[in-house]
């Protein structure tokens, strides 16, 4: 009998419920907001695929982690999955050549990535016939292997999680192993305006999610998963209970959460789900729960049954400045560019290129950037219709009525101001996960959620700053140290040799200041 | 293409400042209408002049502090700080007090403190109690509502200006034969009296919970506020704490002493109770921050009504509960801060 998640969807005999979901009760999630999800333009057609660009640009740091270190050489033919750049130290992933061509570049290229650095990045131009390579595999009848195995080849992959925070999924998986791990829970809830790339997967490959979870599941050793979907993508719903019912897998179980942003946090999704606070610095792990991305899931089942390595994902081109919004699986490393004019290109009002989503995307500044992956959403915005000036705070507390995490932004923001490190910390600055809800509700304008960027920056700077201290102040005493016992060393030498001439008599002292003065002389 | 960068959120902000203050100026235009029915043309006045000065003062130290008039003027922050200046002073009230109670309001509760957002105090009711004890004359001179009373001598719409301008009554009018005790006033200098509340209760300045006139303008200040709470200018947890702060005590004395205390119902339909319940206390700048906090605040605020009321010289006493409230906010929200998601009720990791 499969271990149940507590209130979890499952009937008596512990099998899922297909067809439609309980919601849960709201009173789990502290705040949060009701948002326009301007996801219809973007459902309305099916996954689309664009053609091969003529370039691909890829990134060596699209993980959080170690960059990888390339492996190919200027002018390198290369092969569709072939390894480009292998990870480097204890956190990282792998690159694989998303298409055939040749290498004609590695250097820094502007990206959407985590410092708005251009970053180095393996340019491969594509010869159009997209031949993989001969050991593209059979499928891996990963029952039978080891967890450790299926680790292993999951870390071969490069499969990193998916739903933008792209932390290298072997290595979540490893130290998830070793913890005191309960459920798995997979996170569909996608609640972030405009994007709908898992929706469409949940949609048109609930099989290929499925059959990811059972290979978690497998290489975690586990036995209780949970399929989770906000509850404003019925279709998915539908398609993920059908495919469970289909595999027939007790240790399943399918959740419907209410449509609340942002429910699909990492920490406020075990929470909804099962009423555990993730503890302030800590990982869901700590609460026994772990969570990847339905669209990490998809990856691991394509690469363990299909042998395709993650060389390319789905991504939401939308927002007012498309002019035919969709969602297409394309190769890691197109630009996006090439996507946005295969979506029809750019309207009149396009004004900002957003990688991400509206709440908490990157803006850049140009379309040269590629689709890495971590990009689940191009969006394109227009023009933000002018809400004048900020203005002081009124402490109206709206900020503190849709705080997820239950935090006082209005008093953050008076310390921010204050550079007040000490009441900053107290008041939980460290535990804001950016999600943007206060800017959005405050009527004085104040941008709270990059005034918290920057104050979270300036405590880590102060923190440097500290240990730069504390470590030259360790220097500096050791340095006394040491010249103190030199200085010692000294004494006792000479102490030692006044000691020696002393026991030598009287004689042996006069023959020592007659050499003395000899030498004087 | 290249584009222009901004920072996360990209979502437009729904709220703002001005709006808010819009709605509430716009909540208080029924009990406002209730008000000149019943005591005549003279909040109007006190509505006008009290602007003047509010706007002004605001421009003037805005400049002074050298900053742009007009995103201060912008925020309407000040016409709501005239209009609960206008709602707390009598209707009968010489330019120049109104005047004095706004300027105080503005120039020192607000902008020497650090303009909005940053002023400790309630600046309507700093303003106020700055000319209750600077005019205490003028602010006891309450006109009689309309009730019916024949013998009663209104003043017509010219003589409400010309005193309004003046501070003189008409040649053949004197204080006593216009001024009226208020039903707070009836109340306590008749308990004073020894008399019972039910003799009390028997005049004719007295209603069905609280004075003539008095409750139908509470009545439509709680039809705004409640309209406000449900356009989420303004949340419940401050009204509520007032109400509760007030009418606890209240019905718990009555019940054992009916005869000597005034109801629950009189008190919070006379007087400032229900306008501060909705519109005063429920300043956020001066408020405290957290939801428990606020009901922490507006109980104490009740509370501290009711105490005046009872057993203090004021008769009112809402402005006097606010301010010394205002200062327990900071200790308020140290002691009420909210357990954040993830760490123990003792701040630490579970």
């Amino acid at each position: 009998m499969p271990r149940a998640v507590p209130g979890g969807l499952h009937n008596d005999a512990g099998v899922i419920v297909p067809g439609p979901a309980a919601t849960y009760d709201l009173g789990k999630l502290h705040g949060g907001l009701r948002l326009t999800a301007h996801k219809s333009a973007s459902t309305g057609l099916s996954i689309q695929s664009p053609p091969l660009p003529g370039q691909l640009i890829l990134p060596i740091d699209q993980h959080v982690g170690e960059p990888a270190q390339p492996l190919v050489g200027i002018g390198e033919r290369v092969l569709k999955g072939q390894l480009l750049a292998e990870p480097a130290g204890t956190l990282g992933a792998p690159v694989h050549a998303s298409s055939s061509g040749r290498v004609v570049a590695i250097e820094p290229w502007p990206v959407a990535g985590r410092h708005g650095d251009p970053a180095p990045c393996i340019v491969i131009e594509c010869d159009g016939q997209d031949r993989a390579m001969d050991s593209w595999e059979e499928p891996i009848p990963y029952a039978e292997l080891p967890a450790e195995t299926v680790l292993q080849k999951i870390l071969q992959g490069g499969i990193v999680g998916l739903g933008g925070a792209v932390y290298p999924t072997a290595q979540k998986l490893m130290q998830a192993v070793s913890g005191n791990l309960e459920y798995l829970i997979l996170n569909g809830a996608e609640c972030e305006p405009y994007i709908s790339c898992d929706d469409m997967l949940m949609r048109e490959c609930a099989h290929d999610i499925v059959s990811g979870a059972q290979i978690l599941l497998h290489a975690l050793q586990l036995d209780a998963a949970c399929i989770v979907v906000e509850s404003d993508k019925p279709d998915a719903i539908q398609q993920l209970a059908a495919a469970m019912t289909n595999v027939g897998d007790e240790r399943l179980s399918l959740r419907q959460i209410p449509t609340i942003y942002p429910s699909g946090g990492e920490d406020q999704l075990v929470q909804l789900v099962t009423n555990r606070e993730v503890p302030s610095g800590g990982l869901p792990t700590d609460a026994g729960c772990l969570v990847q991305n339905v669209g990490t899931a998809a990856a691991i089942h394509d690469w363990l049954q299909d042998g395709e390595p993650l060389i390319s994902r789905i991504t939401t081109i939308t927002g007012d400045g498309i002019a035919r919004p969709m969602n297409v699986r394309a190769r890691i490393g197109t630009p996006v560019a090439e996507l946005v004019e295969f979506a029809g290109g750019y309207t009149e009002s396009a004004r900002h290129l957003v990688i991400g989503g509206p709440m908490t995307g990157k803006s850049v500044s140009t379309d040269r950037v590629p689709l890495v992956k971590a990009t689940n959403c191009v969006l394109v915005m227009s023009e933000r219709p002018s809400i004048g000036p900020e203005l002081p705070c009124i402490r109206c507390g709206d900020c503190a009525a849709v705080c997820p995490v239950q935090l006082l932004p209005q008093q953050l923001f008076w310390y921010a101001c204050a550079d007040n490190e000490k009441q900053l910390r107290e008041h939980g600055l460290t535990d804001c996960i950016e999600c943007g809800c206060c800017d959005l509700v405050c009527p004085s304008h104040i941008p709270l959620t990059y005034d918290f960027r920057m104050a979270k920056a300036r405590i880590r700077e102060l923190e440097d700053e500290k240990a730069r201290a504390e470590r030259a102040r360790r220097r500096f005493e050791a340095r006394g140290d040491r010249l103190q016992r030199e200085q010692r060393e000294r004494e006792a030498e000479l102490a030692r040799q006044k000691d020696r001439a002393r026991q030598a008599g009287p004689d042996a002292i006069a023959e020592i200041m007659k050499r003395k003065q000899r030498d004087g002389d | 293409m290249e584009f222009e960068r901004r920072e996360a959120p990209y979502l437009a902000p729904a709220a703002n400042v001005a709006r808010m203050m819009q709605q509430v100026l716009l909540a208080l235009v029924p009990a406002a209408i209730a008000h000149v029915w019943f005591f005549g043309p003279g909040l109007v006045f006190n509505l006008v002049v009290a602007a003047a000065a509010c706007v002004g003062g605001e421009a003037l130290m805005m400049r002074l502090r050298g900053r742009p008039p007009m995103r201060a003027l912008s925020d309407y922050s000040a016409l709501v700080t005239a209009a609960l200046l206008a709602f707390a002073l009598p209707s009968l009230t010489p330019w120049w007090v109104t005047a004095t109670a706004a300027l105080f309001a503005i120039v020192v509760a607000k902008h020497l403190y650090g303009g909005l957002g940053f002023n400790i105090f309630n600046p309507a009711m700093a303003g106020y109690v700055a000319v209750l004890v600077a005019f205490p004359m003028q602010l006891n001179l309450w006109v009689a509502p309309r009730m019916g009373d024949i013998d009663y001598q209104f003043l017509t719409v010219l003589q409400t200006l010309t005193y309004t301008l003046t501070g003189s009554l008409p040649d053949a009018l004197g204080y006593d034969e216009i001024s009226r005790a208020t039903p707070l006033d009836a109340m306590k200098s008749g308990l004073n009296d020894m008399r019972t509340t039910a003799e009390i209760r028997s005049l004719p300045v007295m209603g069905d919970f609280g004075g003539v006139g008095w409750e139908w303008i509470g009545n439509f200040i709680a039809v705004g506020g409640i309209w406000l709470m449900i356009r989420k200018v303004i949340r419940w947890h401050i009204p509520l704490g007032v109400g509760a702060g007030l009418l606890i005590p209240a019905g718990i004395m009555w019940l054992i002493s009916p005869g000597s205390e005034p109801s629950p119902g009189f008190h919070m339909f006379s007087g400032a109770a229900l306008l501060c319940a909705f519109f005063i206390a429920t300043d956020p700048v001066s408020a405290a921050a957290s939801p428990k906090g606020r009901l922490v605040y507006g109980a104490g605020i009740g509370l501290l009504i009711y105490a005046i009321r009872t057993w203090g010289a004021d008769v009112d006493g809402v402005a006097y509960a606010v301010l010394l409230m205002n200062m327990a906010v900071p200790a308020i929200d140290r002691i009420t801060r909210p357990r954040i998601v993830g760490h123990g009720r003792d701040g630490r990791s579970p």
